[in-house]
């Protein structure tokens, strides 16, 4: 019996039919695949936390593999903190904070958002890494501030995103811009925030507070400076609060 | 009347006949997707800023399309033409999903480099184009060699404008630095001399520019490609 392709029924039936089919294998591959992709993801953070710690001396040593033994070797979780707004310490899970989460999730008030800070040991020096979130140009963007002992000189970074433009706004993840990050102050003398700016007239190497931008890749550029004084604020408080 | 038509079974076709050959080298010259037929143009301006995006693009593309089109193909006579466009987008982006997940799963690495290139491989065009010009028309095997031919007339064009831009714009290929190093205070290579990266060649409008060169070339040297009007 020949089927009329063009009737109602049988579109519908093709319709229904195609997107149960397709449905399925993609719920069904979705499951399947979860718990190996959260264990990457474990993995990538524990890996983007070494390397904002290692950037400056020997970050080619971390591969996947050994991530989670290195990480235990510079990383003790039971010192991470967690901060409220304000700069105080709320709690100690900082391990399992999604803070693009977080981000995202716009009906969580400022007020009720977690600041996590990882600290690690490094030839007996502390370093202090904030993990920052924020936006670029198409979607999120995302990365570690990693703080020398004195809390104020940044020691390393990593930047990150998710669909910005590669070879412009997708830079961020670059070594070059990374570079212009470590040695800029988080904070004056007195511990109060210098604000940083990201430049397109290439003098960020000179000045403090100061970082070069990337050429075609400004909106992305300019989310990376918002996003870095925007979270590093809580932090600044509680650094302050220590040293007094 | 109706048994003189009775089907007459078709001579099997050799695999790799002329006819199938030509499916594969068509589209590398004379109708390649992005020189002659203009598809795909906006992913070939986004991503061909390195060499790296550009070879990781042509790879996804190959991929996708070889799949979708053997998939459309063998789906052609079930699929209500009415319908056709939305069923082709739902087998790309079904496909393009699929290899995401499995690649987050198993290769992460392969799957942060091709996060950004997810969506365009969904809007590539060319994709698209050839599901409903040549797949819904055609077997699997000619369906297969055109799909071939398509992406690779797609990888190549894609290829040799982010080497003409990455070599020019940032003085590297593949990422190696082939005419030193620009950064300030670590100058080396021609840039001691004075040498500079052109900024133009990072911005899309560049790419736009060479794909316009290449067009012109190519139809300086073969006439019959130059439309009358």
């Amino acid at each position: 019996m020949a089927v009329n392709r063009d009737s109602n029924g049988y579109t519908f039936g093709f319709a229904i039919a195609l997107v149960v089919v397709v449905g399925v294998l993609l719920a069904g591959i979705a499951m399947w695949t979860k718990p190996f992709q959260e264990k990457n993801e474990e993995v990538k953070k524990k890996m983007d936390i070494l390397k904002a710690i290692l950037v400056k001396d020997d970050y080619s040593k971390i591969t996947r593999k050994n991530a989670g033994d290195e990480f235990e070797n510079y990383v003790n979780l039971e010192e991470a903190i967690v901060l409220d707004m304000n700069g105080v310490v709320k709690d100690t899970a900082a391990f399992d904070i999604d803070i693009k989460k977080q981000f995202r999730d716009k009906n969580l008030e400022e007020k009720d958002k977690d600041y996590p800070m990882f600290i690690a040991n490094i030839d007996g020096k502390k370093a202090y890494v904030i993990p920052v979130v924020g936006k670029g140009l198409w979607g999120p963007v995302w990365g570690n501030i990693c703080l020398d002992e004195d809390m104020r000189s940044i020691k390393g970074a990593t930047f990150d995103h998710k669909t910005e433009t590669p070879g412009l706004g997708a830079e961020i993840k670059q070594d070059f811009f990374i570079k212009g990050w470590i040695d800029e102050k988080i904070s004056d003398e007195n511990g109060d925030f210098a604000k940083f700016e990201v430049v397109k007239d290439k003098s960020g190497s000179t000045k403090e507070s100061k970082v070069d931008g990337i050429t075609g890749g400004t909106i992305t550029s300019k989310g990376v400076e918002e996003m870095v004084n925007r979270c590093l604020l809580p932090y600044i408080a509680y650094f302050k609060s220590l040293k007094n | 009347m109706s048994e003189d038509v009775k089907k007459t079974k078709e001579p099997s076709e050799p695999l790799f006949s002329k006819k199938n050959k030509k499916l594969v080298t068509d589209p590398l010259t004379d109708n390649n997707p992005i020189t002659i037929q203009v598809l795909g143009i906006c992913s070939a301006l986004a991503i061909t800023v390195q060499v790296e995006q550009g070879v990781v693009m042509s790879a996804a593309v190959l991929f996708v399309l070889i799949f979708g089109n053997v998939i459309i193909s063998l789906l052609r006579n079930l699929i209500p033409s009415r319908i056709r466009i939305i069923v082709q987008l739902v087998v790309v982006a079904s496909l393009v999903i699929i290899v995401d997940q499995l690649l987050a799963a198993f290769l992460p690495d392969v799957s942060e480099k091709l996060s950004v290139f997810v969506g365009l491989i969904i809007t590539n065009c060319i994709i698209m184009g050839r599901f409903e010009a040549f797949a819904m028309a055609n077997k699997p095997w000619p369906s297969f060699m055109d799909a071939l031919g398509n992406s690779f007339g797609y990888a190549w064009i894609l290829i040799l404008v982010s080497i003409i831009r990455e070599l020019f714009g940032s003085g590297s290929l593949y990422g190696f630095p082939i005419f030193g190093s620009a950064l300030p205070g670590e100058e080396w290579g021609i840039y001691t001399m004075g040498y500079m990266n052109n900024n133009m060649m990072i911005l899309p409008p560049m790419a736009l520019i060479i794909v316009g060169i290449i067009i012109w070339i190519q139809r300086s040297r073969n006439k019959a490609l130059i439309e009358e009007h």
